[in-house]
């Protein structure tokens, strides 16, 4: 008899939950009401007035259209490069027991348990050591790194299901690893390396303390933001940028759910 | 012996990929040392690689004259880190990042334990949705949204003035400490947006411990007399430790590194994260700034083996 299961919960706690997710969440619509607003010069609530003209203005920004451009082809790459490693990295360890197993998890998962700070500060100094000058190639290979551990959770918690059973049965009826690898290992990872190179490609796209470090004068849309975060400029452009963003970093996380949500893991529970 | 199991079975393969197959199968060390050397190769050699060579930088010190690194081994620089004004900035940063912890915690253990306990069907989407989606959406647009929020004529004055508490407001700022001519340079804003942008990362783990809490333990508490409180401090609390440790490690180790949080809403006054790099950038001083990097890794290495005796990582 689980009676537990039809209890209703206390009041105190319905409130403080709903108070907590209301914390979470109010915050971001604020973003899209000021979007809309017609004051450019402070963030005066409740706005004055509303208008559209700030979207046709930021539309017709060179530098947001850049820094935008930047960003999609540094997380394209950088998502690209974890995909192939994460998934190495996640078979190797999932299918056989080696010494230094535990290492590796450790390694994966290091450049984003360290602070940002310290990747990119390490990052940058051995660049000037190596006298590698800053580039597109410099933001990637930050970008890289930490989005392998993206991948390699949502990969390495699909290969724990995988029953190796269906490989061996593979095997069996003659089929050679590289054919076993084409019609039986992928399809039953396709979903989450999806999944994850969702995530990893959204991680990539509003990162910004590693490029900091990595980015000569290049400006990713994150590193635009941070300008004006710092020093205030365009406040309505800012506005729409801001709700731009939000928008297009949903898209994937709602995706990625989809993707995993019938596994015992789903995607995206450790960032 | 050993021709007749090769044969006996199968027939070779033919063709290099069969071949090749074929070959991996028998070694099959060799297939994992190929799968293992680019991850290995870029997380080990480039990453960690970078890594020792930041925390050798800290054992150099910096010419007070020319300015230039003098390459020679002292712990010279590690001293700097204990003169007052750097180790009011440690203690500043370390005590931040207990009280965000401590916060994000409460925050956090009612959502986690509604969703746990009593979120259902499309609740339950609700709530993992509610709690994912804030946790991923942009670093910077969180912090932008908080800047619009605390500003001197943003919507937080506006609503204090509606309920005619602006004495309220306008005391908190006249505090000491915490206070400060706005909201949005002042401590109490720092700690706001840090809790903001941190606590997601506690309510998972949480809710992962609280999941395998049986219902009936809750249950026999009541049964034995234990009235609300009690169940939580001796039932519940004790077998949610491990997610909010584990939670904690995400909390404690962000608010550690930040230093983006602190410049844009926050005092003059550095954090860890500013402090570094502050002496990397303007001031030049890598060896500084190495050792000022150190501390946090220090922390979070003592923390982690903590967490770890606690039992954290099943939680994870």
């Amino acid at each position: 008899m689980r009676s537990d299961r039809n209890a209703s919960a206390p009041l105190g706690l319905k409130i403080a939950a709903g108070a907590g997710l209301a914390f979470l969440h109010l915050p971001i619509l604020l973003i899209f009401l000021y979007a809309f607003t017609t004051e450019e010069k402070s963030y005066q609530f409740p706005p004055p007035g509303y208008t559209l003209k700030w979207f046709a203005v930021t539309w017709n920004r060179p530098d947001v259209w850049e820094a935008m451009g930047l960003s999609v082809r540094v997380a394209a790459i950088s998502t690209a490069i974890a995909l192939v490693l994460g998934t190495l990295c996640a078979a190797a360890v999932s299918r056989t027991r080696f010494f230094g197993r535990e290492t590796i998890s450790l390694l994966v998962i290091l450049p984003i348990a360290l602070p940002g700070i310290i990747t990119g500060i390490a990052l940058r100094s051995a660049f000037s050591f190596a006298e590698i000058p800053f580039s597109f190639w410099t933001i990637v290979l930050g970008h890289a790194t930490f989005c392998v551990v993206v991948v390699y959770n949502n990969a390495v918690a699909r290969f724990r299901r995988i029953s190796g059973s269906l490989i061996e049965a593979s095997m069996d009826l003659g089929a050679d690893s590289f054919q076993t690898f084409r019609y039986i290992i992928l399809p039953n990872i396709g979903t989450a390396l999806l999944a994850g190179g969702m995530l990893a490609f959204a991680l990539s796209f509003d990162e910004v303390i590693v490029t900091t470090f990595t980015a000569g004068q290049q400006s990713t849309l994150p590193i635009w933001m941070l300008e004006e975060l710092v020093r205030p400029r365009q406040r309505p452009v800012t506005n729409v940028v801001a709700m731009v963003v939000v928008i297009v970093t949903f898209l994937p996380i709602l995706g990625a759910y989809y993707l995993t949500r019938d596994g015992d893991q789903v995607a995206g529970a450790g960032k | 012996m050993s021709s007749m199991a090769d044969t006996s079975i199968l027939a070779r393969r033919e063709g290099p990929s069969g071949r090749l197959s074929d070959y991996f199968w028998r070694n099959p060390k060799l297939l994992l040392l190929l799968m293992l050397t680019p991850p290995l190769l870029w997380l080990g050699v480039i990453y960690l690689g970078s890594l020792f060579a930041l925390l050798l930088q800290s054992f150099f010190s910096i010419d007070d004259f020319s300015g230039l690194i003098n390459y020679e081994f002292t712990l010279a620089t590690y001293r700097q880190l204990l003169i007052p004004s750097n180790f009011d900035i440690i203690l500043r940063t370390v005590s931040m990042a207990a009280m965000v912890t401590l916060a994000s915690a409460a925050i956090a253990f009612p959502i986690a334990y509604y969703a746990a306990r009593y979120a259902r069907g499309k609740w339950k989407v609700i709530f993992y949705l509610g709690v994912m989606l804030p946790l991923w959406s942009s670093y910077l647009v969180k912090i932008y949204a908080w800047k619009l929020i605390l500003a001197k004529e943003g919507i937080l004055t506006w609503v204090f003035g509606k309920l005619h508490l602006m004495w309220l407001l306008d005391a908190w700022l006249a505090l000491p400490v915490v206070g400060g001519s706005s909201l949005s340079i002042s401590y109490t804003g720092t700690f706001i947006v840090f809790i903001y942008v941190w606590m997601p990362f506690m309510i998972l783990p949480i809710q992962a411990a609280l999941e395998r809490v049986p219902g009936n333990l809750i249950e026999a508490s009541a049964d034995l007399g234990g009235n609300p409180a009690q169940t939580f401090r001796h039932v519940l609390f004790p077998l949610a430790l491990p997610g909010i440790i584990a939670g904690s490690i995400f909390t404690f180790s962000l608010t550690l590194g930040d230093y983006i949080i602190p410049q844009i809403i926050g005092s003059s006054r550095l954090f860890i994260g500013q402090a570094v790099y502050a002496q990397q950038g303007t001031a030049g001083n890598i060896p500084l700034a190495a050792a000022f990097s150190v501390v946090p890794i220090v922390i979070m290495g003592l923390y982690l083996w903590m967490a770890k005796r606690q039992g954290a990582f099943d939680a994870l």
